[in-house]
């Protein structure tokens, strides 16, 4: 065989900008992750559509969802993803106070869905419809508490987030952290909406 | 003070069991002993454990999967010899309750801890060279898939000594696997591993999916990938799309066994054909995540070894991707029996029968590809013409259980047992080691044993026959899978065919590790100058061998099909750029730090000790974080370096 080496390829000119690609891919990545993040939540929800009916003898649909306190936690999630939406806009147009501000409210929206989420959940385990009464219970508090953890884990990133600005300032890395931060925070929202309608919307029908 | 572990977990009464553990701790305390021996600690630190080089991530992908077969292995052999004895009345020597651990331990490490490290190792190691990259896309990020992916496979074998394995088969049926039948840890150990590997698992996926998507070397569209690539594109897709099923499946079965919820209970609602469905619709998908890119190896042998372009490359991709489609819609035909009815078995019976199509269009591409070419007989062609023999009629036999009806009289016979190991080894390992061959002297510089690389082949080819043939046969005449004894007189000589083969088959297993062995004593006579000892097309043979850390010297642009083959037959040179500076991601410890507190608070949630479980799992938790905490600068390799480099591992060219 005779010597081959690589010489004989033509290369990439100008040579290749490997910092522009990594920053691309961290967001495609990201996007590909929250799929598969979406069917996660596709499995749990056909969980819970075929158990929804299997509430041998105890407590029904109806019967355990309080429609008030639900709408008020959608509307403290919809709200927040307004205002991560305005945090994302402020971080491009590079104003730090702006930016805090909105991500600090976003911070405590969450936090307050997920307050009113821990007392939903109190209460119906004390009526005694926890997770172990029935099928159904099962389906819908892991479905339910699969997207609170969720949330829980979106607070956790807003705290890092902060921690990250006051320390870096601006940055590449931090637009690419909070460009993910703000997909995971909407889809979030998506995915709640799908739990708002199904679960509480048709499953508060007898 | 230690959960439900008691000094009755371990099983110090158990001969079988207590040998098989001295051996195990004599050979890790000699591994051990040797690297502080030579003292390679250091070494073993920042060239392996730490490294986040993508070629070496797929090394020890690959050497886990080696080592997990003899595993899988010592319990398949373990089998075969305990139906072969035990009939007529004689017990055998293994007890009903180590015998159904065994093939449930079987089936879960083949499946995941060899078949699936094996191929992702592979796909890790050649896809970036393929396609002209200098890494993956998340190079940190690959070592903490690999890591996890180890710790997960590292669980069931504390299982041997610690406690008990799984006795429910490899898929953990409910409602067996519900607390009230089986108490004990074992579904417990099996849960834990397989969600621990699972996100290594979809997280190499991710990172495998946006690495071919968006890290190709400029110039390179799409329908300009080499074939392995879009076979390892359709696979880290499902890996992507089926996955999360599994995590959230076991996830429920977990939340079933530990909160007692009732997902799959026979109690308060549950639905046990749930798990069925959910878990087949992660398990189908699964069969093809391994078995498509082997059909990428097969496709890059054949072409090189018959030195013609593949025959049919837009049909090969196009039937790649039918395949990943089809692959979601045919989960029922695991449980025709269910009794979904006519109709919905018809839908997933056909279905099942069209996957024969996209499957038959490689099949005759490969064919094809042969014809006319001046085909030269190495150890992976051997592969892979026996994988077309092989294959092809598992391929049969499995459509044959594609009928509902046919699949009513052979569901869970030895008939179904005989057609996936015949599609499995077939097409998964003998692709796996075609590639092995293949690849190697990529990795290492060198050649394997020509001599010995063909001796294995014969060896599991033959030993396959012997050892599954029988069991088409034991099927027609009615035996059922997972039987601990049997009291037919006429299957026995068929058992004992079996049992033959099996032996056949571990002499290529050792003879694998006699031919790595002697390869490396002989490397001196294998080397591999060119950086391309087998006539390639595709770019990971433009690089000199072993690739060095950043792959490519100076990035490609390409400009077709088989870039390196179309340049070699032009003849053209082109006057080289100067050496330029290249950054490399630096080392890091965290995948194995977050894969060591995974194992720790794995084996906490196991044995419920609450104490060490919330730590560990919090531990690796925050080793994550602090990842992203820590500003990591690249490693810049300098010109002269990368010149110096080059030219060590190239010498005979300027």
């Amino acid at each position: 065989m005779t010597t081959l080496d690589a010489s004989r390829l033509p290369f990439a000119d100008p040579p290749h900008d490997r910092a522009a690609d990594r920053l691309g891919a961290t967001g495609f990545g990201f996007y590909v992750y929250l799929l598969s993040d979406a069917i996660l939540f596709a499995s749990l929800f056909a969980a819970f559509a075929v158990l929804h009916r299997a509430t041998a003898g105890g407590p029904t649909g109806p019967e355990v969802f309080k429609l008030p306190g639900v709408l008020l936690e959608t509307a403290c999630l919809l709200v927040s993803s307004f205002t991560c939406g305005l945090a994302m806009i402020a971080a491009n147009a590079g104003r730090k106070l702006a930016l805090t501000g909105f991500l600090a409210i976003t911070f405590a929206l969450g936090a307050a869905f997920l307050g009113l989420e821990v007392s939903e959940f109190t209460r119906m385990i004390a009526e005694g419809a926890g997770p172990d009464r029935s099928a159904f219970l099962s389906g819908f508090f892991t479905l339910v508490g699969a997207h609170g953890l969720h949330i829980t884990v979106g607070l956790a990133w807003i705290l890092i987030l902060f921690g990250q600005l006051w320390r870096d300032g601006f940055g590449p890395g931090f637009s690419r952290r909070i460009f993910c931060f703000s997909l995971f925070w909407h889809v979030l929202d998506v995915v709640w909406i799908a739990i708002f309608t199904f679960v509480y919307l048709i499953g508060s029908q007898p | 003070m230690f959960g439900k572990l008691t000094l009755s977990a371990f099983p110090l009464d158990q001969p079988i069991i207590m040998g098989t553990i001295a051996v195990l701790i004599i050979g890790i305390a000699g591994v051990l002993g040797l690297i502080t021996v030579l003292r390679r600690w250091k070494w073993l630190w920042v060239e392996w454990i730490t490294t986040v080089d993508h070629k070496r991530v797929g090394i020890m992908y690959i050497l886990l999967a080696l080592v997990m077969l003899l595993r899988g292995f010592s319990d398949a052999i373990m089998m075969r010899m305990q139906l072969a004895l035990a009939h007529g009345g004689h017990p055998g020597f293994l007890p009903p309750e180590h015998y159904d651990q065994v093939f449930s331990a079987h089936g879960t490490i083949m499946i995941f801890f060899v078949a699936m490290p094996f191929v992702v190792g592979l796909m890790n190691f050649a896809v970036p060279l393929q396609i002209g990259a200098r890494d993956v896309a998340f190079p940190v990020m690959n070592s903490l898939s690999f890591w996890l992916t180890a710790a997960g496979a590292l669980l069931p074998n504390i299982a041997l000594g610690v406690g008990e394995f799984a006795r429910t088969g490899w898929l953990v049926y409910p409602p067996l696997s519900e607390l009230p039948y089986s108490p004990g840890v074992g579904v417990d150990y099996y849960l834990v591993a397989l969600q621990i590997s699972g996100i290594g698992t979809l997280l190499s996926g991710i990172n495998l999916v946006t690495t071919i998507l968006k890290c190709r070397a400029p110039g390179m569209t799409l329908m300009m990938m080499p074939v392995f690539t879009w076979c390892a594109l359709a696979a880290n897709m499902m890996i992507v799309a089926a996955f999360p099923i599994l995590t959230g499946t076991f996830a429920m079965l977990m939340l079933d066994r530990y909160l007692g919820m009732h997902f799959f209970t026979n109690d308060a609602g549950g639905a046990p054909m749930m798990f069925l469905n959910l878990i087949w619709s992660w398990g189908h998908p699964e069969v093809y995540i391994l078995v498509l890119p082997c059909f990428g190896v097969f496709s890059e042998v054949i072409s090189t070894f018959s030195g013609k372009p593949l025959f049919g490359y837009r049909s090969m991709v196009v039937a790649t991707m039918v395949i990943t489609l089809l692959a979601f819609v045919t989960w029922l035909h695991h449980f025709f029996t269910m009794g979904s009815g006519a109709d919905v078995n018809a839908f997933f019976g056909i279905a099942t029968m069209i996957i024969a199509i996209p499957t038959g269009v490689k099949v005759f591409n490969w064919l094809f590809t042969m014809y006319g070419g001046q085909i030269r007989f190495e150890t992976p062609v051997l592969w892979t013409i026996g994988f077309m023999i092989t294959f092809v009629i598992g391929g049969m036999t499995g459509v044959l259980m594609a009928v509902p009806p046919n699949d009513f009289l052979l569901h869970n016979s030895l008939f179904l047992i005989a057609h996936f190991h015949n599609v499995i080894i077939g097409a998964v390992i003998f692709g796996s080691f075609a590639g092995l061959n293949y690849w190697w002297p990529k990795a290492f510089g060198f050649t394997l044993h020509s001599g010995l690389g063909k001796a294995i082949f014969w060896c599991w080819f033959v030993g396959f026959w012997l050892a599954f043939m029988p069991l088409y046969i034991l099927g027609f005449l009615g035996m059922t899978r997972r039987m601990n004894h049997t009291d037919n007189p006429l299957w026995v000589p068929y058992l004992v065919a079996a049992a033959i083969g099996a032996c056949i088959i571990m002499t290529g297993i050792l003879l694998q590790f006699v031919q790595i062995a002697v390869s490396i004593r002989q490397r001196r006579y294998h080397r591999d100058m060119t950086g391309d000892p087998w006539g390639g097309r595709t770019l990971e043979w433009s690089v000199p061998s072993p690739a060095p850390s950043y792959n490519f010297a100076r990035i490609p642009q390409v400009t077709g099909l088989d870039a390196w083959w179309t340049q070699k037959a032009a003849g053209r040179t082109v006057t080289p750029p100067a050496f330029e500076a290249i950054e490399t991601p630096r080392n890091s410890p965290i995948g194995f730090i977050t894969a060591f507190f995974a194992v720790v608070g794995g084996f906490g949630v196991i044995w419920h000790i609450w104490w060490l479980a919330v730590p560990a799992v919090i531990a690796a938790l925050a080793a994550l974080v602090t990842s992203s905490w820590r500003p990591r600068g690249e490693l810049i390799l300098s010109a002269d370096t990368v010149a110096r480099t080059e030219r060590s591992l190239r010498p005979r060219s300027a």
